[in-house]
């Protein structure tokens, strides 16, 4: 590995974990904004023009709240929690193809931090981490609204994860491939895995919103019945950490969702434009960038328009429902993939 | 007996399959709630633009003068005992010699404050007021960040001799009255 590369590497990782937190900010300030506007409101506009300066005061304001640690509360897991929760949601970028190779002073770079071939199994592993950090800011906080948020949350998840993992292995038969660079350059041009995969990427969708605790999944929080769920007892930037974390992880699901289904970077005609390649990729990120905000404002959509689920719904849907069709959808995968041998088989 | 037609009859039938499906349902909301998106904001900005306010509004007070700028309030204290809300406390003081410009009566209130925390801006104090000295007016009272604001002294209730407060359009009646 060349100077140079370890170099260019550097410079990526830093400049996706600032895009990675500005976006995470900038969707909290978005997030109210879109709520207002579905609500006939305006939203926040004090701070600066049209508020823009907003997450930046909510984060002040994170920083200088008082910092409350619970007097029954095991200090050490307590700040264990948020910090997990931020660890993993910031994990997973790494493996996120941001973009096609550019190619400086002659030498190719790629515009994904690593390109690990089991891409999609190391996001799982690195996600399924992520509920420890809510089980253990709600367990420990030693209060029974957090125990109770702690609980629904892992079980949430857990139950979500299963259909998240079957909806995936049917894109897999199809792609054979886990690496997530690799199944993004199959998708060339305008081969999307959606036209492929609709009922997969529905089931995937429904559980990366199940995953993210978003509404109408947000039965971890919901305050109407929790408090505030797992992170009742928290303050300060703990509290804005927990909340961060729900932010980025929307943001990289958004991703996810982009470059598994939608095709990444790849746009139709990106070939016949007859630009240089360092341009077809630069545009090809603005392009995936684009897809990536579409799916975290249809986050937003979906949180103001679908009421919260029930506990009991919210379990029946995930076994009853996404599970089975996860499996129906790779028995229909895999009748798909193998007609020519089945056809043989069956007619001669 | 039917008293509107706005009642709805429970319907317990089993939902068909598209139903049970509620992603058209589903569509259908997120239809809705971007037609919502599009349409014009129901938010008035408070301190830059402002709603009508009806002029029989009761708003903070304002203690009257005569037509001679001279205060109308005797300290009866009739307002303090009509008011519900015990805001409105007093001291009253006797006139002196060459202070006819200032107090029509012999006897005139020194100290008069409304705790404009403990007001519910019901009337009564003008409703009770023997003298015609006391009025609600359409302006609202702002917020401050401590109580002690809150208390109106007769620096804040009494109207200016030259920025006399009207109230012809709130005491319509009263003002006839006196006429
Ligand atoms: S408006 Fe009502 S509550 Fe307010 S001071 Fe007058 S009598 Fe009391
Ligand atoms: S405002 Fe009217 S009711 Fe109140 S003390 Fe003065 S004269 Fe009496």
């Amino acid at each position: 590995m060349g100077i140079e590369l370890l170099i260019f590497k550097s410079i990526l990782v830093m400049v996706i974990f600032t895009i990675t937190l500005t976006i995470a900010a900038y969707s909290t300030y978005g997030e109210r904004k879109i709520a207002a506007f579905l609500q006939d409101r305006i939203g926040p506009n004090r701070s600066g023009p049209f508020g823009i300066f907003q997450p930046v005061a909510d984060g002040g304001k994170m920083f200088l709240k008082e910092e409350i640690i619970p007097a029954d509360a095991s200090a050490f897991l307590f700040v264990l929690g948020p910090s997990l929760a931020m660890l993993t949601a910031l994990m997973t970028g790494v493996v996120i193809p941001w973009g096609d190779t550019l190619t400086l002073n002659g030498v190719e770079y790629s515009l994904q931090i690593t390109d690990l071939n089991i891409g999609v199994l190391y996001i799982f592993g690195v996600v399924s981490f992520g509920v420890y950090g809510i089980m253990i800011g709600g367990w420990s906080s030693n209060n029974k609204f957090s125990l109770l948020g702690a609980i629904r949350a892992s079980a949430q998840m857990i139950s979500y994860e299963l259909a998240m993992g079957l909806s995936i292995v049917a894109l897999i038969m199809t792609t054979g491939t886990l690496s997530i660079k690799e199944i993004v350059d199959q998708q060339a041009t305008w081969h999307w895995n959606i036209l492929y995969q609709p009922l997969g990427f529905l089931i995937f969708m429904i559980c990366a919103f199940a995953e993210c605790n978003r509404a109408p999944f947000d039965l971890a929080e919901c305050e109407t019945e929790l408090v505030g769920g797992y992170h009742t007892e928290y303050s300060s930037m703990k509290l804005g950490f927990y909340l961060f974390a729900e932010y980025i992880n929307m943001f990289i699901s958004s991703a996810l969702m982009a470059s598994l289904y939608f095709g990444g970077y790849n746009f139709p005609f990106m070939n016949s434009l007859g630009l240089d390649q360092n341009w077809v990729t630069i545009l090809g990120s603005v392009v995936f960038f684009g897809k990536v905000f579409f799916f975290i404002f249809f986050f937003m959509w979906i949180r103001w328009t679908i009421p919260r689920f029930r506990y009991d719904q919210l379990m029946r849907l995930g076994w009853q429902s996404l599970i089975p069709l996860a499996i129906l959808n790779i028995l229909l995968t895999g009748i798909f993939t193998m007609r020519e041998e089945l056809k043989n088989w069956l007619f001669n | 007996m039917q008293l509107t037609n706005r009642s709805k009859v429970v319907s317990n039938k089993k939902m068909s399959f598209a139903e049970k499906l509620y992603l058209p349902a589903i569509v259908k909301g997120l239809a809705i709630t971007m037609s919502h998106f599009f349409r014009k904001p129901a938010t008035i900005s408070y301190p830059e633009e402002k709603r009508y306010i009806a002029p029989v509004w009761r708003g903070k007070h304002v203690l009257k003068r005569d037509a001679n700028g001279a205060e109308n309030c005797t300290a009866c204290g009739l307002c303090a005992v009509a008011c519900p809300a015990e805001a409105i406390t007093m001291t009253a003081a006797e006139r002196k010699p060459g202070e006819e410009h200032l107090y029509r009566e012999e006897k005139y209130a020194a100290v008069y404050e409304i705790n404009m925390l403990r007001c519910i801006f019901c009337g009564l104090c003008e409703e009770a007021c023997p003298k015609e000295a006391i009025f609600l007016t359409p302006e609202l009272v702002p917020t401050y960040l401590n109580r002690e604001e809150f208390i109106y002294g007769k620096d804040k209730l009494v109207e200016p001799i030259d920025k006399r407060v009207d109230i012809t359009q709130r005491q319509k009646h009263l003002v006839e009255k006196k006429q």
